[in-house]
């Protein structure tokens, strides 16, 4: 993983590593950093495709306000990646297009 | 309707952006009596002091020479001095502003939205990045200034190899120094001006360590099919054209203020070039137009670490007064005057014209 181990003025204090999935693949990440970071640090860096052009889109903003980072996270679309913590057994997924809405509990 | 969902939380002041201007304004407000609560987007406090390694400029008082990270941490110190006054809640952003009801919408995560009703709200949103146009500027790879940033300074995650700086102002010369501190190389640095627009000392520290600073280039072309692989890059002075190899383009062409909910809020709003973009017309005092709205920090017009904290202070010690919590009058002249100081020299006389234009007498 791509992390930087050796810096001159900062150390950096991971929590506890946890295993997720991107697309099917078994990875790794720190639990409670954000799904992004992770996903850049195991060598992701594309995160969705664009709905009409069909582009492929990564990390940009990193403070949730760009909507170039929406995945598809435990069947959630449009979730904001760079902003939203990584829980243990997580899946994740490529997002396609704008993704569609989850029938609430009880609905077809 | 999930119960959780519908029932509105009450607040004496809301802040809202838990940065240098927030937790300055949370800290002021909460030392008058005032009951306070934070909302902040991010998954912890503290903004953009957070990502900077560097020693800051700007006054004493507000902790120059010190390193941005650590600036944070004394202020999540001053506050923890209040702890029944002021509650923080991350990952929480305000989402909206209903002009009709005072109510503020905030989403917590990505599922749980709920209702506030403050008597008071102190904006200290900061500000977003600029993007300049040209082929391919989705390409994943291309990425902001503050990403590159997050990215490294705080999750400790290598944003790439070899990486391309856009933009010659404090903000790419200090990222580029910190990109080569965690271990990346910088192939150079392009500005379209035919000068550096940052402070000498960090252009200084850049060319010793042998980065190209191109004066007089701009970026025409990402290249690359499903990731950033190179740069089509050309002289303004000549036209000539050529590519440099990278895989990540840091773009660093600029800040502009964020305040979005003044403007459903109706509070009368300005463009000043001067100040980056549109900002609220407000009093000595930060408040703006609407009686119930402070503003503070990059929000209120692009500037720098040590104003936005005595801007914070400002906001949040007339919003605590606006209640009627007794505060210290003399504490304003004291604040007036270390912003004048701050605003005395030549690089604050673009600051200076921008607030002219919006500063109410
Ligand atoms: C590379 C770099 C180097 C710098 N060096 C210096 C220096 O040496 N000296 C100096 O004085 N200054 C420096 N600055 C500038 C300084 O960091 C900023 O001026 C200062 O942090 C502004 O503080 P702020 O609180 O206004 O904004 P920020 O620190 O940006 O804080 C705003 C906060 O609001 C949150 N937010 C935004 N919208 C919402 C919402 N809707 N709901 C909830 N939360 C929200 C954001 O997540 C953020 O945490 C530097 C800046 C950069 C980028």
């Amino acid at each position: 993983m791509p992390l930087i181990d050796r810096h001159p003025v900062l150390s950096f204090k991971h929590g506890r590593k946890v295993e997720f999935t991107f697309d099917g693949k078994k990875m790794q990440g720190f639990e409670g950093e954000p799904i992004a970071m992770a996903l850049h640090s195991e060598g992701v860096r594309i995160y969705r495709e664009t709905p009409e052009m069909k582009r492929p889109r990564g990390f940009f903003c990193a403070i949730g306000k760009c909507s170039s980072c929406f995945m598809l996270v435990d069947d959630v679309p449009n979730v904001r990646t760079c902003v939203t913590p990584l829980r243990e057994g997580m899946r994740v997924c490529t997002q396609r297009g704008k993704g569609a809405v989850l029938p609430m509990e009880g609905e077809q | 309707m999930n119960e959780k969902h519908s029932e509105i939380q009450e607040a004496e002041i809301l802040v809202i952006g838990g940065g240098a201007a927030g937790l300055s304004a949370a800290a002021e407000a909460a030392s008058a009596g005032a009951g306070v609560l934070v909302l902040e987007s991010d998954l912890h406090l503290g903004g953009q002091l957070v990502k900077q390694t560097h020693k800051f400029f700007g006054s004493k008082d507000e902790y120059a020479g010190t390193r941005g990270f650590l600036i944070a941490g004394k202020l999540l110190e001053e506050l923890s001095a209040y702890p029944d006054k002021v509650k923080t809640m991350t990952n929480t952003a305000a989402m909206g502003y209903y002009k009709n009801d005072g109510v503020v919408t905030a989403m917590r995560g990505e599922e749980e939205y709920f209702k506030l009703k403050p008597k008071r709200i102190v904006m200290a949103t900061g500000a977003q990045e600029r993007l300049i146009a040209f082929p391919n500027n989705d390409l994943p790879g291309v990425y902001g200034a503050g990403a590159v940033q997050t990215l490294m300074n705080v999750y400790g995650v290598s944003p790439g190899d070899r990486v391309l700086m856009v933009g010659a102002g404090n903000i790419g010369l200090i990222v580029s120094y910190q990109l080569i501190q965690a271990g990346v190389s910088v192939v150079g640095i392009l500005e379209a001006m035919p000068n550096i627009g940052g402070y000498w000392v960090h252009a200084a520290k850049i060319r010793r360590l042998g980065v190209p600073i191109l004066l007089r280039h701009t970026i025409r072309a990402a290249l690359g099919s499903e990731t950033v692989q190179g740069a089509l890059v050309e002289s303004l002075a000549t036209g000539e054209r050529f590519q440099l190899d990278c895989d990540i383009i840091c773009m660093a062409v600029g800040l502009t203020p964020t305040a979005e909910m003044l403007w459903q809020a109706g509070c009368a709003m300005k463009y000043i070039p001067e100040l980056c973009g549109h900002v609220p017309v407000r009093n000595k005092r930060q408040r703006t137009t609407h009686e119930d709205f402070w503003i503070a920090g990059d929000a209120a017009g692009i500037e720098e670490a040590s104003a936005a904290m005595i801007e914070g202070r400002v906001a949040g010690l007339d919003a605590a007064a606006s209640l009627g919590y007794s505060v210290d009058e003399n504490r304003f002249d004291v604040f007036a005057e270390r912003l004048n100081s701050l605003r005395r020299g030549d690089t604050a006389a673009k600051i200076r014209s921008g607030l002219e234009k919006v500063v109410a007498a």
